[in-house]
């Protein structure tokens, strides 16, 4: 191993001659500390996709990737992945739809409207909202959203994608609106006041100047959070029921994948058996899904940011 | 230009537009506050009245009356002390060899892109490889230490990325000061580096730690029983969480296990503030510290 210090750094090295084996032991440590995030990734791949083969030698994976039917924990067994698949975007997509709006129009709020206290006053609000445990969401979205709801649609019943949704939708406004925010922030004020020179009220320079140019960051902020409400397990696992089910019907139970995998964890099922790889192959699936679309948001960010 | 009607009516909208427009976006960013507190109302309402000594004091029974959090307070305070053991000096040591350490090649790249990336993956996946890997693999069972490994490789990419910011604010001049001084890097972290990054990266740890703390998803597949009249006493035992506890009594019909339910959660939200309350006066106390 070679010792490199940063260019920046003038690298000291008379001294490490004096001390040579305590310096090199140090940085040593130091590199397995970082190695472990690379032993963890590995790890994640390696144990997924080991156990999934384990499940994919009794199912094909066209059966498990277009079957519409998922019933592998009775008979007759069934192990087509679509249903959890949709029961998750159904979910995700409602959640999606409130934080979109909310976020950013808190977004234009912070950066645009508010004065500096009460930026300061309301940012630190927004971060308790996400720092909330998920389990409490979902006791919230089972024992007030959903009869709140059942007030509304009488035909609900008391598992359902809907309330599920909306509440995972609060959770992810926070994750929206600050990543939104810092991407309008990072805008010039030379572009404001230019537009502001024209004689643009508010409204028009926060959506047709300030917008346009933080756009690369808003889609990713959506992406980041869209791959969150995928990864979503406790609000699902207690509020959206768990019948495997493709439908677009907020109102009905669903499952989603996260919560398939809380149901067979909290089971008694035996290790080795297809069953018990069924979690191990959505999981991979699950992990698949959420990897793709941060790798995209990051080089969505990469790829359109306006550089000023 | 100033007398033209027509230019007059439609300033007049757009000005009207602004203004409502203006309104609706206060009202965006209310509603999360709203929630929180609707949220935060409707727990204490439901939870308040069976929160009580012998809640605290009980281990979890089949009757509403008699049920408590014992075991799954101490187990969650076991794996919050086990978990912040060995996620902190993975972390910072992470943190540290990425910022003061690392040439900039393809490598730090690599260990850089890798963390981002796993700060991105579902909880419940970290559960998956604990599962396999640490109760099972390496035949740890589940036990209290197979809880808190899992929970030191989920918080550990949040850990670290909130450390390197805390060591990115300490001034450069600083450290070439030490070096100028013949200050070998190892000192240069020791005695300049660390001491006035530690404020920040306390309280990035501590608030990374708090969350891992409240997710339920991973130690479920971790420890998914739920009855446990016990409290751990080694780092071998069976454990349950505050959060899978609340969870199980969510999933029941009964709204008696509703009312437990929303006590524990106030346990919890107790537990999870006093951390970030620990957060914050240690980043007082230290931030006096260095300014003397």
């Amino acid at each position: 191993m070679t010792m490199k210090v940063r260019e920046s750094i003038p690298s000291p090295r008379r001294v490490r001659r004096q001390n040579p084996l305590g310096e090199r032991g140090i940085q040593g440590l130091l590199l397995a500390c970082a190695l472990v995030s690379i032993f963890t990734t590995i790890g994640i791949v390696v144990m997924l996709v080991v156990q999934a083969l384990g499940f994919f030698r009794s199912v094909s994976i066209i059966e498990f990737l277009s079957g519409t039917k998922w019933t592998p924990l009775f008979q007759p067994q069934h192990f087509g992945v679509l249903p959890l698949v949709g029961g998750t975007l159904l979910t995700a997509g409602i959640a999606i739809l409130v934080a979109l709006p909310v976020g950013l129009a808190s977004a234009i709020y912070l950066s645009e409207y508010a004065r500096d206290r009460v930026r300061r006053a309301v940012k630190p609000l927004l971060e308790i909202l996400a720092g909330i445990p998920t389990v409490v969401y979902g006791f919230f979205a089972l024992t007030f959203v959903t009869p709140l709801l059942r007030n509304i649609f009488p035909s609900m019943i008391v598992f359902n994608a809907l309330s599920a949704g909306l509440v995972m939708g609060v959770m992810i406004i926070p994750m929206v609106s600050s990543l939104s925010e810092d991407a309008m922030m990072a805008v010039p004020r030379s572009l404001r006041d230019a537009a502001y020179g024209l004689g643009a009220t508010r409204l028009e320079v926060a959506t047709r100047v300030v917008m346009p140019a933080a756009v690369s960051g808003i889609v990713a902020a959506c992406i980041l959070a869209l791959s969150r409400a995928i990864g979503e397990t406790m609000i699902v696992a207690i509020a959206a029921g768990s019948t495997p089910k493709l439908t677009l019907n907020p109102l009905e139970s669903i499952q989603t994948m996260t919560s398939y995998i809380i149901q067979v964890s909290l089971g008694e099922t035996p290790h080795g058996t297809v069953e018990y790889y069924t979690i191990f192959a959505v999981g991979l699936l699950l992990f698949v899904m959420t990897l793709l679309m941060n790798l995209f948001s990051q080089w969505f960010v990469r790829r359109y940011r306006e550089r000023y | 230009m100033k007398k033209d009607p027509a230019f007059r009516q439609q300033l007049r909208t757009r000005q009207l537009r602004g203004r409502s427009f203006s309104v609706l976006f206060l009202m965006a960013t209310l509603t999360g506050i709203l929630v929180l507190t609707v949220l935060l109302v409707d727990v204490l309402r439901d939870g308040i009245g069976w929160l009580d000594w012998q809640f605290i004091t009980s281990y979890p029974s089949r009757k509403p009356d008699e049920a408590g959090v014992l075991s799954a307070l101490f187990g969650t305070l076991w794996v919050m002390v086990l978990t912040a053991l060995f996620s902190l000096p993975v972390g910072v040591g992470t943190a540290i060899y990425l910022e003061e350490y690392a040439p900039d090649n393809r490598l730090r790249r690599l260990i850089q892109t890798n963390i981002n990336n796993l700060a991105g993956v579902p909880s419940i996946v970290y559960g998956l490889l604990g599962l396999s890997l640490f109760v099972q693999a390496l035949a740890l069972g589940r036990s209290v230490l197979a809880g808190a490994l899992t929970m030191t490789l989920m918080s550990l990419p949040v850990i670290i990325i909130a450390a390197q910011e805390a060591i990115r604010s300490v001034p450069q001049a600083h450290r070439l000061g030490a070096y100028a001084l013949g200050a070998t890097c190892w000192q240069v972290v020791r005695h300049i580096v660390l001491p006035s990054a530690l404020p920040g990266v306390l309280t990035g740890s501590i608030l990374a730690m708090s969350r891992a703390i409240g997710e339920a998803a991973p130690m479920i597949a971790i420890s998914a029983l739920v009855y446990l009249t016990f409290i751990p006493t080694s780092i071998m035992d069976r454990f349950t969480v505050l959060p899978i506890q609340i969870f199980n009594w969510v999933s029941r019909p009964q709204a008696e296990f509703g009312n437990l339910a929303a006590a524990g959660i106030i346990v919890l939200l107790v537990v999870l503030l006093s951390m970030n309350a620990t957060a914050i006066i240690l980043r007082n106390r230290y931030q006096r510290r260095t300014e003397e």
